[in-house]
């Protein structure tokens, strides 16, 4: 039997900031790149991603914010996947994001920072290892 | 298979079909993506589904060309179904890219709304090649929401054109979902999804045109119905403020409970369920045939029809 591989990943933006480019921007990247990406949309809050996450079994959650509430609303979406049993599933985030908060955030659970800077090459490659590393040698 | 490294490791069938059956929704996500992965556990989880839970459930079709509000719908309908406290499953279709194969799964935005509610389960999946407007798994993910306690399930497809009609197979009672402004009277004289369809939905009625279109496909609806008057009512919602959602409802409740009595319902399953048998056989001798073609030493010249029953006739 043909065994289809794909990573699945979901993109959201946790909290009240309404600016999505960047969102979509990495949803398409990452289209692009081959994933399976869910799209939750703006003005999510952490357990709904969390719930998301889990009903659509993802690999990985990749987090948008450009609000400057990331300090909140990333870790407080880990602590909701924690709750929903399913803190294993790595969370990444991206945005505009100073450089200072990037050791704090990854100190609470986040697994990547990304910022404007970024290249788009070097975000897919992080969510494919990302995705590698949760889903293990698959049957 | 997941690493056992997380919390809630899901290693075993036993353990995902535990999952199944106390609602887990993890359990129930990491089955339908074993399916969806042709993973081997795959077929020790589907044996093992409750049939009786399967044979109950209502599965509704959802179509419709993209733009026209489906899930919009869907999300009105998962209201109205959740205030008679029904435990609901959604099947939502996008299409994979042909070039990348990758997919934007998008239909989830519009149903939000209840990811906090433990009784809607939403599964988004993309087409991975298949064409007709599902995915190759997606009786088998019916099947597993229905294990695992939804008794009515949602399959939204993807925005089709006029041949997509994989839907009628699965679903118990389909929705044909349209909305002015996509095309005149000839584009609904066409073959197709309006012919099989069984309940007729304009929706963004509050918009120009939507009546004209209305009675475009009733008029339709009337020429083709006969026996059954349900059958030619057109519905027509507003499905951004919940408007004739309950009227729909009304309406699949009545083909259904017609579609039971008459045993239409038990018809279209068996059918539905020998279809999907000749495409898991197809899918399992595939891989079979593709090799034969590419190890064959036939000459290959003259027309692939030809050539493909030479291929054939050499076993």
């Amino acid at each position: 039997m043909t065994v289809q591989k794909k990573h699945r990943v979901l993109i959201g933006k946790p909290g009240l900031d309404g600016h999505d480019r960047g969102a979509k921007f990495i949803a398409r990247a990452l289209r692009d790149a081959g994933f399976e990406v869910v799209y939750t949309g703006i003005r999510r809050t952490p357990e709904e991603i969390a719930a998301a996450a889990v009903q659509e079994d993802v690999s990985a959650v990749g987090l948008s914010s450009l609000s400057g509430a990331h300090m909140t609303l990333f870790p407080a979406v880990v602590g909701a996947l924690k709750n929903s049993g399913a803190g294993d599933i790595p969370v990444l985030g991206g945005g505009v994001i100073p450089d200072e908060d990037i050791g704090p955030l990854k100190d609470a659970g986040i697994k990547e920072v990304f910022t404007p800077g970024t290249p788009v090459e070097q975000i897919i490659a992080f969510f494919r290892t990302a995705c590698e590393a949760q889903e293990g040698p698959r049957t | 298979m997941k690493k056992s490294s997380g919390e809630t490791p899901l290693m075993t069938s036993e353990q995902i079909l535990k999952g199944l059956r106390n609602r887990d929704p993890r359990g129930i996500a990491r089955a339908i993506s074993l399916v969806e992965e042709n993973d081997p556990l795959a077929d020790e989880i589907l044996a093992s589904l409750d049939d009786s839970l399967v044979d109950q459930a209502m599965v509704l079709g959802i179509t419709g060309p993209p733009g026209a509000g489906k899930s919009t719908l869907t999300d009105r309908i998962i209201s109205s179904y959740r205030s008679r406290e029904k435990r609901v499953g959604v099947i939502a279709i996008d299409p994979s890219s042909p070039i990348s194969g990758g997919a934007i799964l998008g239909d989830r935005i519009r149903m939000m709304g209840h990811s906090l509610d433990q009784d809607v389960v939403v599964r988004s999946m993309a087409t991975r090649g298949r064409l007709g407007g599902l995915c190759a798994a997606a009786g088998a993910a019916v099947r597993i929401l229905a294990g695992s306690g939804c008794s009515v399930i949602i399959i939204e497809t993807v925005g089709v054109g006029q041949s997509e009609m994989d839907i009628i197979r699965l679903a118990d009672i389909t929705a044909l979902v349209l909305a002015p402004g996509l095309g005149d009277d000839i584009q609904a004289m066409k073959a197709g999804l309006l012919e099989v369809a069984d309940i007729l939905v304009v929706n963004k009625a509050d918009c120009a045109g939507a009546d004209t279109l209305a009675m475009d496909m009733e008029s339709i609806a009337r020429e083709r119905g006969g026996k059954d008057n349900d059958y030619t009512k057109v519905c027509k919602t507003v499905a951004s403020e919940g408007k004739g959602v309950d009227n729909l409802l009304g309406a699949i409740e009545t083909v259904d409970a017609s579609h039971r009595e008459s045993g239409e319902r038990r018809t279209r399953r068996k059918k539905a369920y020998d279809l999907e048998v000749l495409d898991w056989a197809l899918e399992m001798i595939r891989p079979s045939i593709v090799e034969k073609i590419e190890k064959s030493d036939i000459e290959r010249k003259g027309d692939p029809r030809l050539w493909a029953a030479k291929l054939l006739e050499q076993t």
